[in-house]
């Protein structure tokens, strides 16, 4: 199985013929010979493989970085790729300079993907600070430098820039006058365009879905279980599906299509509007790169039961919408999971939509995640509620719980007993009992199955701690 | 001052074993490994395997044409498990294919029988079956019985320090291709060319001059590519002689962290005796080292332990044993600290132990107890230039540790749910290797026509710097620009007979040989020079920034013109030169010794802030003095520093290696296994060069700093311990590393959380 590819490569056309679910880093490593793109760990939890890609999206190139070990090459076509050498002028860039100057490179294993996702990011974001200069790293992991000197790099560039923002020259101007990037950038939208208009767009697949054993859509976990696999296998790319991505708000209703990607979600206005928190919570769910491929319909399908995303929609109350090309029907999610990785889904359905309704005013919502690191980690255990009180009597509630079953579980009994009663430590207290009951934690690298148990109660508290922390004495809980 | 291997990191374009060229018609190996932890092989079955196309043959135990063993210290340990295997992921077979897909796929379908053994994986079990590698050792100075019978306070106590995967970014792996006359070439991520030179000589059954090792770098070593990157090297080279064609191995993500072996974990015992003013009188400790199923280097880990068993602390009474337990895990291994670290976790613990029971600060303990100018170490070396003290002076003053505790008290005050702790780790770590006979190394200097110049060490760049340290060498002998200096591949070919980059001392050995070689390069040019400017004394040249002087008068003479008229009037324009480390000894025959050439020292200050309901914490600050003598490069040494602090804090809060009983890994991917990040590493890191230092046993007055740095993390433990201590007092937190965010709740709620039974 073999697809023609028409892409840039850096500062170069390229046009391929490969299994389309063979990665981008063994493309670049071993056909393009580019070796400034490190295999670390190939399953997205390290950045030494992290690369650019631009899409021509309303005659814009949007960038983004991605894990290229995690990235089936089918998925790079029309695109722009950047990789560390695509980013080298004659003379150090101002990024490359500091990171020698300030210690932020040691063995350099690491580094290629440390300052492409620094050059990344201000050559996406519109307004530059360091804390979210260094989280655009978040990604990337080094053994070697403790990252004191990466981040005076980030901190150092960030300040120069902000100077030279004040120019009303277009962001790509800006970055390529500021020699972050490369002048031949200035010209990759036309030639993205020209490669468009020779090869003609893509034309989508229509939603009849071939019984093909993989269909990836952002591969943030199936790249990394099965790539081996996925090269012998005839693959379905979601990419070449009408799978909707985007978020809308209707008749008192959010709808997410399957193919939105985290960092969509974390990003989107819309949620913003409803979830003030939504980035604090995003900011758990995994790196830069992952986010930016990992969908919504994927970590839902995935069922682990510590999907982040799933864990947030459960306690949401979502309907999912399942299609078989010709034919839709709904289900709701927290009826979706049959067992462990078992779903009431048929083989050729996919999962095309996510709605739930509009928190009502009263209401109030909250996720918790505790991991062994807290960030770009797998959740120990993690939980999400949504609760409509009146004072502090509960009308509705609905919480989740991921990590201790072997689904991502919605604590029916538990919300149960809290309907209609009333926030207080007593109530809490006793609900907590409840919730035990309903959980089978097994101990793993992420925990015993003890500590699990005590984590979720913790979480359960935290919840209301932090939601109503007028209603409750803390010291009758603990 | 410039770093030029930096510069190629920033751009892509440094080169390791997986990125150089490969020939056309190179293959690609796999290890397949063996299952289960403990058994005899009864049966291996490649027939399925070998079906498979591209492969082109899997190599076993029989087919090794020489000697089938690696082990460096102890030979004990096998390439290819022959007859029995002793933990999960021992080497049992070698595939060789046209790529790693085939390779893997191939080594998936050996099948195996085996007659399973008892698994073994805790030391103390391993001890109680008897199952030490060598006799417990004991490190004694005065007597310990005696001095309990005097003390005012007398506590015991039990200590765990967990494992710690290496990590490094790029995983083990050699190219080895064929040279005629039966030779063979191998590219080697290792810490040790020559290692891997005598382990490739023995195992294919040809002599060492018939292996040439190269390394150009490593993507990270950390101790864990000393000893264990030799197998790799090894298995490509077997394959590559047996096939006659080059063969590259490169170890999966996975497959590395599950087959390879780690900082070794310790459950230890302790007691400490104390008078009522604080002051230590007496301390006993028993180690017990996992050491895995095979020696490799923990004998000498384990006497590291030993040596740095009183930490900072100068104690009269002393009695430390320590034995090596053998257990069915992969054979741990260095890791940077070697041992110190673990030795000094469970001193730490004592006196957190004594201060907590008796009331008083652990600082002032500490304070009271630092080792002053000339005192004596159990084993029999004492102080000299002893900076603990000042370190400590300087870091209170400096840091204001009045300060740091006031803020701490208030915000404690006003927080019910977060509390914030503190600690003070003072570190002196030993510099040398420990077994004598490895303090050696040596330099070899060309300088070409054309003026520019190349070094070849034994030295192995592997991200500390160690090239930039040895450039600085060579350029302050010469005088001249830094660009005219080349730091080589570290090759077996050049540079014989090499002590393995590790112990913090590649710098100190290898700038010490390098400034020997460039010094006889430099009598000859100044002989030339006095010569060519009719000087009778050769020794009142000089060279200053590439300008002959006479006395101290600027000649017509460039470096350029001098080393042409070198070269034309027939004067060697190479030089080889030895450095071993001189007046130290040891004698194990009575644990007592000048093992080292001088000490490091510095005191670190931790603090934390735990989230009390989550049971999550952060590390808010690290600030440190540390004694760097007088610096070859700020910029490389302070990175040192920075990196070993965060790898320290990672070993001591969320770096956790688990096994199951069945001596499975659980925590064999980045997924499970959890290294700092850029948000966990503190933002907040103060690195303070103690001023006025200089170092007469470091080449240029500098000192060594690879390891040192990395104990400053186990102040991480104790001050994630003391916020926790404040929000329970009565909680009762074991001495037991790494402090995970599962241990600090468990901690906290385990007394009063009941746990409902499982339907």
């Amino acid at each position: 199985m073999t697809q023609r590819l028409n892409f840039i490569l850096n500062n170069q056309e390229v046009d391929t013929s490969q299994h389309p679910g063979m990665s981008l880093l063994d493309y670049l490593r071993q056909e393009a010979h580019l070796t400034g793109t490190k295999e670390g760990c190939k399953e997205g939890d390290c950045g030494a493989c992290t690369v650019l890609i631009g899409e021509l999206i309303k005659d814009q190139i949007q960038y983004k970085s991605v894990n290229s070990c995690l990235l089936p090459i089918g998925d790079v076509d029309q695109k722009h790729i950047v990789t560390i050498e695509g980013l080298n002028r004659e003379e150090l860039s101002p990024i490359q300079t500091e990171m020698v100057n300030e210690g932020g490179t040691q063995c350099g294993f690491c580094t290629p993907g440390f300052v492409v996702s620094l050059s990344g990011y201000y050559l996406i974001n519109d307004d530059y600070n360091t804390e979210d200069a260094i989280d655009s790293m978040n990604g990337n992991i080094c053994r070697c430098t403790g990252y004191a000197g990466i981040k005076r790099t980030a901190h150092k560039i960030t300040k120069k820039l902000n100077v030279a923002l004040n120019n009303n020259h277009s962001k790509i101007e800006l970055v390529v006058g500021e020699k972050i990037l490369p002048e031949y950038f200035l010209d990759v939208k036309e030639r993205l365009n020209s490669l468009i208009n020779k090869k003609g767009s893509k034309v989508a697949d229509d939603n009849s879905n071939s019984s093909y054993l993989y269909t990836i859509s952002g591969g943030t976990d199936l790249m990394v279980q099965s790539w081996e696999d996925i090269l012998k296998s005839d693959i379905t790319l979601i990419s070449d599906k009408n799978i909707i991505s985007g978020i809308k708000e209707e008749n008192g209703k959010i709808i997410i299509g399957g193919a939105t990607t985290a960092s969509a979600i974390e990003d989107s206005p819309i949620m913003a509007k409803y979830f003030p928190d939504i980035k604090e919570y995003f900011s758990l769910f995994g790196s830069l790169p992952i986010k930016n491929t990992a969908t919504v319909a994927g970590n839902i399908v995935n069922a682990s039961p510590i999907a982040d995303m799933t864990n947030i929609f459960l306690a949401l109350n979502s309907t999912l919408t399942l299609s078989n090309g010709s034919s839709k029907r709904k289900i709701l999610l927290k009826d979706f999971y049959k067992g462990y990785k078992t779903l009431d889904k048929k083989e050729n359905e996919l999962l095309t939509f996510v709605s739930f309704n509009i928190p009502k005013e009263n209401s109030f919502f909250n996720f918790e995640k505790v991991s062994k690191r807290k960030y770009l980690d797998i959740a120990s255990v993690n939980s999400s509620i949504l609760i409509d009180v009146e004072k502090d009597l509960i009308n509705e509630i609905n919480i989740s719980a991921g990590g201790v079953s072997p689904i991502p579980l919605y604590l029916k009994k538990t919300c149960e007993f809290l309907t209609s009663n009333k926030i207080n430590s007593k109530t809490l207290g006793e609900a907590s009992e409840i919730l035990q009951d309903e959980i089978s934690p097994i101990s793993d690298a992420r925990g015993t199955a003890e500590y699990k148990s005590l984590l979720l109660r913790q979480l359960f508290y935290a919840h209301f701690i932090k939601l109503f922390p007028e209603l409750i004495i803390i010291e009758e809980l603990l | 001052m410039k770093n030029y291997d930096s510069i190629e990191h920033v751009r892509g374009e440094s080169l390791f074993v997986d990125d150089q060229l490969t020939p056309i018609g190179t293959l690609f190996g796999y290890v397949a490994c063996s299952p289960i932890a403990h058994g005899r092989i009864k049966n291996i079955d490649m027939t399925k395997a070998l079906n498979i196309k591209g492969v082109k043959t899997i190599l076993t135990a029989k087919d090794i044409p020489g000697e089938n063993q690696i082990g460096g210290i102890i030979k004990d340990e096998e390439l290819l498990a022959d007859k029995e295997v002793h933990f999960v992921g021992q080497p049992i077979a070698f595939v060789v294919a046209d790529n790693q897909l085939i390779a893997h796929e191939a080594a998936d379908l050996i099948e195996y029988e085996f007659e399973k053994l008892p698994v073994i994986t805790d030391p103390r079990k391993a001890a109680e079956a008897g199952e030490l590698i060598q006799p417990p050792r004991t490190f004694k100075l005065g007597n310990t019985d005696e001095a309990f019978a005097k003390c005012d306070f007398v506590f015991e106590g039990k200590v765990e320090s967990g494992g710690q995967e290496h990590l490094y970014l790029e995983t083990q792996g050699a190219f080895a291709y064929p040279v005629e006359g039966g030779g063979i070439k191998i590219f080697s991520s290792t810490q040790g060319p020559t290692a891997v030179q005598r382990v490739t000589a023995r195992i294919l059954g040809i002599p060492m001059h018939k292996v040439e090792v190269d390394v150009l770098r490593i993507g990270g070593g950390f101790g864990g590519k000393e000893d264990q990157a030799s197998p790799w090297a090894a298995l490509a080279a077997l394959g590559a002689k047996i096939l006659n064609k080059p063969v590259k191995l490169i170890l999966p993500r996975q497959q590395d962290m599950k087959i390879t072996g780690k900082r070794h974990p310790y459950s230890s015992d302790f007691k400490i005796g104390l008078n009522k003013e604080g002051k230590i009188l007496a301390y006993e400790a028993a180690f017990y080292q996992n050491a895995g199923a095979a020696a490799d280097l923990s004998t000498a880990v384990l006497e590291r332990t030993l040596f740095h068993c009183t930490n900072s602390y100068f104690i009269p009474n002393v009695k430390a044993t320590a034995y090596c337990c053998r257990t069915n895990l992969p054979p741990n291994t260095a890791f940077r600290g070697f041992g110190g670290p673990q030795g000094m976790f469970v001193i730490e613990s004592a006196i957190a132990k004594a201060a907590e029971k008796m009331g008083m600060s652990t600082v002032e303990i500490q304070k009271k107890n630092l080792l002053d100018e000339g005192d004596e170490f159990p084993y029999g070396q004492r102080t000299e230039h002893c900076r603990i003290r000042r370190c400590f002076k300087e870091a209170e003053e400096k840091y204001n540790f009045f300060e740091i505790k006031k803020r701490v008290d208030d915000f404690n005050s006003s927080n019910k749910l977060f509390k914030k702790g503190f600690a003070v780790m003072p570190v002196t770590f030993g510099i040398s290797f420990t077994s004598t006979f490895m303090n050696q190394a040596s330099a070899l200097v060309h300088i070409y026509t054309d003026g520019s110049i190349s070094v070849s060490t034994a030295a192995v760049e592997m991200g500390q710097g160690v090239n930039e340290k040895i450039r600085a060498v060579a350029q302050k002998v010469f005088s001249v620009n830094s660009e005219r200096i080349k730091i080589e591949t570290t090759n077996t070919t050049r540079v014989a007979n090499t002590s393995p980059t590790a112990a913090s001392k590649a710098a100190d050995l290898n700038g010490y040989a390098t400034q020997k070689a460039c010094e006889i390069l430099l009598e000859r040019l100044k002989k030339v020079a006095a010569k060519e400017l009719n000087i009778e004394q050769h020794n009142n040249i000089s060279i200053q920034q590439e300008i002959i002087f006479n006395k101290d008068e600027k000649t017509d003479l460039t470096f350029d013109k001098l080393i042409q008229i070198a070269y034309f009037n027939r004067v060697s324009l190479s030089a080889q030169a030895h450095h071993s480390t001189p007046h130290i000894h040891f004698d194990k025959t009575k644990e007592k010794g000048k093992p080292f050439a001088y000490h490091s020292f510095g005191v670190g200050i931790v603090e934390a802030t735990v989230d009390c309901i989550r049971g999550t914490y952060q590390i808010d600050s690290v600030k440190v003095v540390h004694d760097f003598g007088k610096s070859l490069h700020p910029v490389v040494d302070k990175g040192q520093a920075e990196g070993g602090i965060v790898q320290g804090i990672g070993w001591m809060t969320m770096e956790e290696v688990l096994y199951n009983e069945e001596g499975q890994l659980l925590t064999n991917a980045l997924s499970t296994y959890k290294i700092p990040d850029i948000h966990f590493s503190p933002d907040d890191i103060q690195i303070h060069f103690l001023e006025d230092a200089p170092n007469p046993y470091g080449p240029f007055q500098s000192k060594a700093i690879g390891e040192p740095p990395l104990m400053y993390g186990i102040g991480a433990y104790f001050a994630i311990r003391n916020a926790m201590k404040i929000f329970k007092p009565e909680s009762d937190i074991e001495f037991k590393a790494p402090m995970t965010p599962e241990r600090v709740l468990l901690s906290l709620y385990k007394k009063t959380f009941v746990l409902k039974p499982t339907n």
